[in-house]
């Protein structure tokens, strides 16, 4: 019997691996744009899971959107890394200093 | 077989592919494989949440997430000419503080959850069915009629990831040759060819001497 502590556990989950991910991948922008993808696949997980448990449609509705957002934030983000590389020959972490900060 | 057992067992199974393969994703030494292995994750959490009944947002992930999020990183990871090794260093260096953290931070989650006291929510009816729709239905009814508003500043946030996009990759190339097609629509022909009216005229004879000696 599937309960929604399953779902809630995986999604914990989920999201601690891509957590984990930011750090030990901390050179390569593109693993760390696709952690940032985990990390809102865990939180999608846990939207379904609570909409379809208390049968409230909000939730998925909220999974749209957040869907939408993501593939924007993807979009932009990607032709940035493009734009990046283009003009540093790099999309290493640590050679992107400019700024100081 | 009870069917209730039958979807504990395929949740385990679609579960265990998920983690393993974003566990591969974070791994993974090639980039390219990363990708891959980020499509798997994305392909079994929507079978997880067609077993939730949410067919439309699972179609969607595959839709979006695998048929055109994925493709694009693809794009761009194939197209960088990335030095595999050199981004590995530190992988060792931050492994023990990545891990660390992620068991912590699952330890204080799953205390959050309060795993047993959840296991009271069990998969009931579906909702959509309850209400007399499908799924797809059922999301359609909310979207346009509650989230409308929303729905359609989702719609703006799509177009201007697209013009962002396109304008910060876009490069005008000083080396090349542009031409302007509303100049080119708007040339007039009187300003190219003058046309000049003038009188026949025969050409000389040519003269003997003139013949080439051959």
């Amino acid at each position: 019997m599937i309960s929604l502590a399953h779902y809630i556990v995986l999604g914990a989950v989920l999201f601690c691996i891509a957590v984990a991910g930011l750090f030990i991948n901390r050179k390569n922008v593109i693993v760390l744009l696709m952690s940032i993808e985990l990390m809102l696949l865990a939180v999608n997980m846990n939207f379904v899971a609570f909409s379809r448990f208390l049968g409230d449609v909000s939730g998925q509705v909220f999974v749209f959107f957040i869907l939408t957002v993501a593939a924007a934030e993807a979009a932009i983000g990607l032709a940035i890394l493009v734009l990046l590389f283009r003009n540093r020959s790099t999309i290493n972490i640590a050679d992107i200093d400019s700024m100081k900060g | 077989m009870n069917p209730q057992t039958l979807q504990l067992i395929c949740f385990y199974a679609f579960g265990f592919v998920t983690v393993a393969a974003a566990l591969s994703v974070i791994s993974l030494k090639n980039t390219v494989h990363a990708v891959l292995a980020l499509v798997l994750t994305f392909f079994s959490a929507a079978c997880l949440w067609l077993l939730l009944e949410a067919e439309f947002l699972a179609l969607a992930l595959i839709v979006v997430y695998v048929g055109a999020v994925m493709v694009l990183f693809l794009f761009v990871v194939m197209m960088l000419d990335i030095d595999q090794e050199k981004m590995r260093e530190g992988f060792v260096k931050f492994l023990p503080v990545g891990l660390i953290v992620a068991v912590v931070m699952l330890a204080e989650m799953l205390g959050l959850v309060g795993v047993r006291a959840m296991n009271a929510h069990v998969l009931g009816q579906n909702p959509a069915v309850a209400a007399g729709m499908s799924n797809t239905e059922w999301l359609g009814h909310a979207l346009y009629t509650t989230f409308l508003l929303p729905f359609e500043i989702a719609a703006l946030i799509l177009t201007v990831g697209v013009v962002a996009a396109v304008a910060l990759t876009l490069r005008e190339r000083r080396d090349a040759r542009y031409e302007t097609p509303s100049q080119q629509v708007r040339v007039d022909p009187r300003n190219r060819v003058r046309i000049v009216k003038m009188a026949a005229v025969r050409p000389d004879e040519p003269t003997a001497s003139q013949e080439p000696q051959s």
